[in-house]
């Protein structure tokens, strides 16, 4: 397995990395690399030049300012996993890492580069949409903040235009209680389902629940019903099977070898229960 | 250099090694091709294998699923590497003494993530030793004496117990 | 651990000796032979499932900068116009049509993945980049894949030469099954699938060829399971002569059947470096293997039972539809025949049975050997046939085996149709162990409790026997294939006395270093330090047969005792003349010869080979040095057997079937290495469960493998593996030297309906009896919502 010839830039600065996207043709970003590397090596893809961001340090990194998580777009997996700080004010970040690909995997792979991958069996969209997430994307003209829940457009496709780069991520970081289950592709690893849950609640009575499915569709969404169906109710297992019972409702699912698109809709509904069930113990 | 390659800087098990490699050069085709270091092996062209798995700056990594040039600059640790002062490693012991390899294609994969494994933790469980070792396939061993391995070598690290010299047992 | 004394080499379990070259990066894999100045072969591979090639354009390829050669089949066919195939076999007349198997696509392509030309450059970038250069117009044409659909009427023809793409009609018949049917208490009629699987050795296939020119001798390093058959093969095919061919299957990373097979890739490597005049390395990618490597199994079977109320089986009749894939690979039709038919009752005494195989060609990757080869398929038969046959007669499915069990007084005991005598047995003994390992009369508690609270759990029982140590050479040949099955065994014990064994079997992962160490030191009275094995290289070892099969044992290793016996009886009369006492007069004890009476009176074999040595003082009539030789042709197969017990749960609402126990409890004989035998039974079970629930090689209707990567065919990792329980018993074969039956391939056999019918009984309260494997969740889940509703 063997890429064809491309041109290797590494840029050290964002700056630097959007200056390289403007003066280059058929230039790809190199993240951590483990969705473009493959697909080099398989020349499924064959662009004349790599721009590397990984040595960007300003991309790399976790903080919490005004509430808020901030991660940069070239942190890992891993650092994200490990972090004390995202255990605490994100539980369902920190449910969703040591669930993604494996331990190497997620030494390299970046939470950015997985976001604007956008694959739609990858694990973060699923996330990314049920806390919010705010991306912040740098242009030429500067940088420009989008919702989740705009960012995605299709299958392995975003809002992100071909000379701009995903700079950070912010996330609410008040330790919303949260999950991710996820049903592994056995050989893959990848979502077959993964569906990603936050959930508040107070004395019995639901507050705020949001949804994230990845692996079903071609893009990852909101399950909208289900949360309207839930939000400020009060918590009952005869209402939570209701609710999800409702999750897959007129979704086109994907459908493959290993899952059928009925088999997906069943482990939307299913999976969107247990994860309520464990977030609202009922 | 040739037009379109890269200089690079690379220190291997200690060793610095200066190279030029076109950017397509993947780690693990510099490891074995350029730097002789065949210990590292290629099982897949996806990255789910893990035959090829090294640390790279202290963290295990698929050398198929890196560019040589991004390694510039970077420590690399190899199975080559692992035997320090005539002795084996603690997880080259565990694999030896509990049989933990047949055909020995995927071994050094295995080893190298092992040694990860407990530099993170080394008191793992086995349920934490299997979610750990998802990145490696094995077809020979049904992983249960690979388990056994990592413990082994985990209570030989804990115990600081000295391990066996390189050279025994084989009648030399 | 290390054992001190050679007294109790043989049954310890030792440390591997082949372990510190492999633990330390120090192994030498083909893909690690990196000769000087060698080019790099790849292939141009079809895109199509069936096609008519209008034409090759190689000229952009060959003016690439640094391309050394482009080659299509009318380049190559002057060396080799066709790969072998070593078992022609069929018994039912004249039905046999042996497809051309060009080494390059001959005017068509008839499977995914075909090479269609070969590359060859300085280096592996310039090889891919020329790849892309090679212009192939293809026509295509419709594919079959279904071996059914293959030989109805109207299919699209693959070969011209074999009409309604029939390779052979096969069949053994034992009895009157139709009569028994007729008049059998129940009857039952069942089809199953054994799907197609890829052996996916970690390794994948690699070849490094290096020719000289000045004398005509050529290297072939390989990954190999028979180096010698390669070095035959290679001989018959390209006229080299055999004496200047020296094949080297160093370190081979797994083989399971899949590394038995001469391929094209080693074959047009050969080509290129004689044509080029540099040592040319071709290695595959694993997407390259799963297309270009044998894959195994791909049968569909059509079963009628017949029994009595009380469940004995009175019939048994099989129609397998057994696919080739699109061309006859090395040892193909051997598989799905005899290998398969000739067990098909397995560890039960079925008087009247019946098996028709139907062989096809159909556009997929040839079909070939894999782990446990043939065997699986008849037992998984079987041990479904066993669990309906319970289920329709209302009895627990052990009560069942144990009925219909050959028992302990029966054998040797000759099948119904005649082709197999079971050499030693003990059914009852394996299963008891088993029941009372894994506690059945609780479990079935248990699982009442389970039940009545709404789980889903099952349990799974698979006994079986395999015919292994293949085998008598007379059997192989009269069932058709193409060489012997005896092997071969050089001890040669130098001045000093350390041993250097050489064997013609071949370790991939086994251990033979150490296990074949043990067997000699046993004999000869040395430390298992001191003897070292060669096997895999043809200018080293003597001719030998190789390994697969679970032969290396019962074949390699009856060698190895014959030659040490050889070598005991030569020392035996150098020990008598040094000690001065007749022959008669002493006697082997522990590790030495000793004087009867007088036993600190003694000389070891290390004694003895020095005086051979130094040869002035020898007894009359004894030749100088202390070498022997043995070939070993066995009188009979050697049949292991077991009995292995599986206890799941399956989700309700997503139809994953999570493992809770497994039990296995095996018999192979005697016992060389304990720690050996378990690390094959455990990977052997791997690869059975991942048979039964995971791995599957699915093509669509144009034929393109859509499981053509680890992305999408599913070994198992060690996060779903369950924690094995092993047992064993020990009834040795009663005409091995060793009295050993093999157990590679055991594991493989016994587990995968183990699984199945763990799941079908966690799935029977559901009113569901079958369900083809591989059992993935999302089938599982379909049929409890089918039968929900």
């Amino acid at each position: 397995m063997h890429p064809a010839p491309f041109a290797y830039k590494a840029a050290h600065s964002v700056e630097e990395a959007l200056q390289l996207l403007r003066s280059h043709e058929d230039a790809k970003i190199l993240a951590g690399g483990h969705s473009l590397i493959p697909a080099l090596k398989l020349r499924l893809t064959q662009p004349a030049v790599l721009i590397d961001i990984s040595k960007i340090s300003s991309l790399r990194g976790i903080r919490r300012e005004n509430g808020k998580l901030i991660i940069g777009s070239g942190t890992t997996h891993r650092e994200i996993e490990q972090s004390h700080l995202v255990a605490e004010a994100s539980p369902l970040l920190a449910s969703v890492a040591p669930q993604i690909g494996d331990v190497q995997v997620r030494h390299r792979g970046t939470f950015g580069g997985s976001l604007a991958h956008a694959d739609p069996a990858g694990d973060w969209p699923a996330a990314a949409l049920a806390v919010d997430a705010e991306l912040v994307i740098a242009g030429a003209h500067g940088t420009r903040t989008v919702h989740a829940s705009e960012f995605f457009t299709g299958m392995l496709t975003t809002v992100i235009e071909p000379d701009e780069i995903l700079t950070e991520i912010k996330v609410p970081g008040e330790g919303t209680p949260g999950i991710y289950l996820k049903h592994r592709n056995a050989a893959s690893g990848y979502a077959t389902v993964g569906v990603a849950v936050t959930a508040t609640h107070d004395h019995g009575r639901i507050g705020t629940v949001t949804i994230g499915v990845t692996g079903a569709t071609p893009v990852a969404f909101r399950a909208s019903i289900v949360e309207h169906a839930l939000n400020g109710h009060a918590v009952s297992a005869h209402l939570l099977d209701e609710a999800a019972s409702h999750a897959a409702d007129g979704l086109e699912c994907l459908s493959d070898i290993h899952a059928p698109a009925a088999y997906r809709s069943q482990l939307v509904k299913v999976m969107v229960r247990r994860a309520l069930g464990k977030l609202l113990h009922a | 250099m040739e037009e379109n390659h890269v200089g690079i800087t690379v220190e291997v098990n200690g060793r610095p090694h200066r190279s030029t490699v076109e950017p397509r050069t993947l780690l693990v085709d510099y490891l074995r091709d350029d730097l002789g270091l065949t210990g590292t092996h290629i099982g897949c062209d996806t990255g789910q294998c893990g035959a090829c798995t090294v640390i790279v700056d202290g963290q295990s990594v698929k050398s198929c699923m890196v560019l040589a040039v991004q390694a510039d600059g970077a420590h690399v640790r190899t199975v080559e590497g692992l035997a320090q002062d005539g002795r084996y490693h603690a997880v080259q012991q565990g694999f030896w003494e509990k049989h933990g390899l047949q055909c020995g294609f995927c071994t050094p994969g295995f080893m190298m993530q092992s040694v990860q494994i407990l530099e993170d933790n080394p008191d793992p469980s086995d349920e934490e030793i299997r979610h750990a070792l998802e990145g490696n396939l094995c077809r020979c061993t049904g992983y249960q004496n690979i388990v056994e391995a990592v413990k082994a070598a985990g209570a030989t690290i804990r115990s600081g117990a000295e391990t066996m010299a390189v050279g025994t047992g084989v009648g030399a | 651990m290390a054992v001190a004394s050679p007294t109790r080499a043989f049954g310890a379990s030792i440390r591997r000796r082949e372990d510190p070259r492999l633990i330390t990066g120090r192994g030498k894999f083909t893909d690690d032979m990196h000769l000087a100045n060698a080019a790099t072969a790849m292939f141009v591979r079809s895109p199509h499932g069936h096609a008519r090639i209008v034409s090759i354009d190689t000229s952009a390829a060959a003016a690439h900068p640094g391309v050394l050669g482009v080659y299509t089949f009318e380049d190559v066919k002057g060396f080799i116009s066709g790969m072998p195939c070593a078992w022609p076999t069929t018994n039912t007349g004249d039905t046999l049509k042996l497809a051309t198997y060009p080494p390059l696509a001959d005017g068509k392509v008839r499977y995914f993945g075909e090479a269609v030309a070969l590359v060859v450059a300085i280096d592996p970038n310039t090889a891919a980049d020329a790849v892309q250069l090679v212009n192939v117009e293809y026509d295509p044409l419709p594919a079959v894949i279904n071996n059914e659909a293959a030989v109805a009427p109207g299919a699209p023809l693959i070969h011209d030469s074999a009409p309604g793409n029939q390779a052979f009609r096969w069949s053994l018949v034992g009895g009157d099954t139709n009569g028994a049917l007729a008049h059998a208490d129940v009857r039952i009629s069942q089809t199953l699938v054994n799907q197609r699987l890829i052996a996916t050795p970690l390794e994948t296939r690699c070849a490094v060829a290096d020719y000289n020119p000045a004398s005509g001798e050529v290297t072939v390093w390989v990954t190999s399971q028979n180096p010698h058959i390669h070095r035959l093969l290679i001989a018959l095919s390209t006229g080299i002569p055999e004496h200047k061919i020296r094949v080297i299957a160093g370190d081979v990373g797994g083989g399971f059947g899949a590394k038995i097979p001469y391929y094209a890739g080693e074959a047009l490597c050969i080509f290129a470096s004689k044509e080029l005049g540099v040592p040319v390395r071709w290695s595959e990618s694993r997407s390259e293997n799963y297309v270009a490597t044998a894959h195994g199994r791909d049968h569909i079977q059509h079963i009628e039972v017949g029994a009595t109320k009380e469940g004995k089986i009175t019939a048994l009749k099989v129609t397998a539809y057994a696919s080739l894939g699109a061309y006859p690979s090395t040892a193909a039709p051997g598989v799905p025949t005899w290998l398969f038919g000739c067990i098909i009752q397995g560890p039960y005494d079925i008087p009247n049975n019946e098996v028709h195989v139907i062989g096809v060609y159909t556009n997929t990757t040839p079909t070939d050997a894999y782990r446990g080869a043939g065997r699986p398929e008849a037992t998984y038969i079987l041990e479904r046939v066993i669990d309906l046959v319970a289920a329709k007669v209302g009895r627990d499915p052990v009560d069942v085996r144990r009925l219909n069990f050959v028992r302990k007084d029966q054998f040797p005991f000759k099948v119904a149709n005649g082709t197999l005598t079971y050499d030693s047995g003990d059914y009852e003994l394996t299963l008891g162990k088993a029941l009372h390992t894994i506690g059945y009369t609780d479990l079935r508690a248990w699982q009442a409790e389970q039940r009545a609270a709404g789980k889903l759990v099952g349990i799974g029982v698979s006994s079986f026997v395999e015919v292994c140590g293949l085998g008598p050479s007379s059997a192989a040949n009269a069932m058709g294939f193409a060489g012997g099955l005896y092997d071969s065994a050089t001890i040669r014990v130098h001045p000093t006395g350390k041993v250097t064994v050489f064997t013609g079997v071949h370790s991939h992962g086994q251990g033979h270093e150490t296990s074949f160490a043990q067997i000699v030191a046993r004999d000869l009275g040395v430390m298992v330090d001191d003897v070292d094995v060669i096997h895999g290289d043809t200018d080293k070892v003597q001719h030998g047969m190789g390994t697969y099969g679970s032969r290396s044992a019962p074949v390699g290793g009856g060698a190895l005792r014959m030659a040490g016996m050889k070598i005991r009886a030569k020392a035996q009369k150098i020990a008598a003349h040094l000690l001065e006492v007749a022959e008669e007069d002493i006697e082997w004890v522990d590790d030495a010869f000793r004087v009867k009476g007088s036993p600190d009176k003694s000389k070891t074999i290390p004694d003895c080979a020095f005086a051979a040595y130094m040869a002035g003082n020898l007894p009359a009539g004894v030749t100088p040095v202390l070498e022997e030789q043995h070939w070993y042709d066995p009188e009979n197969f050697v049949f292991p057997f077991g009995t292995h017990i599986c206890v799941v749960e399956v989700d309700r609402e997503t139809g994953e079937t999570h493992i809770k126990r497994y039990v296995a409890v095996d018999d192979c004989g005697e016992i060389i290495n304990p720690m050996l035998r378990d690390g094959q039974v455990h990977g052997g079970i791997a690869q059975g469960i991942a048979q039964a629930l995971w791995e599957e090689a699915v093509y669509d209707e144009n034929g393109q493998l859509l499981s053509g990567s680890l992305m999408d065919y599913a070994i198992p990792k060690a996060s779903v593996m369950p924690h094995l329980e092993l047992g064993h018993t020990v009834t040795p074969s009663p005409h091995n030297p060793l009295g050993v039956k093999g157990i590679g391939e055991a594991g493989t056999i016994a587990s995968t309906p183990a699984v199945v019918n763990a799941v079908m009984d966690a799935l029977s309260p559901l009113g569901i009896h079958h369900i083809d494997m591989p059992l993935r969740p999302a089938k599982v889940w379909a049929a409890i919502d089918a039968a929900s509703h």
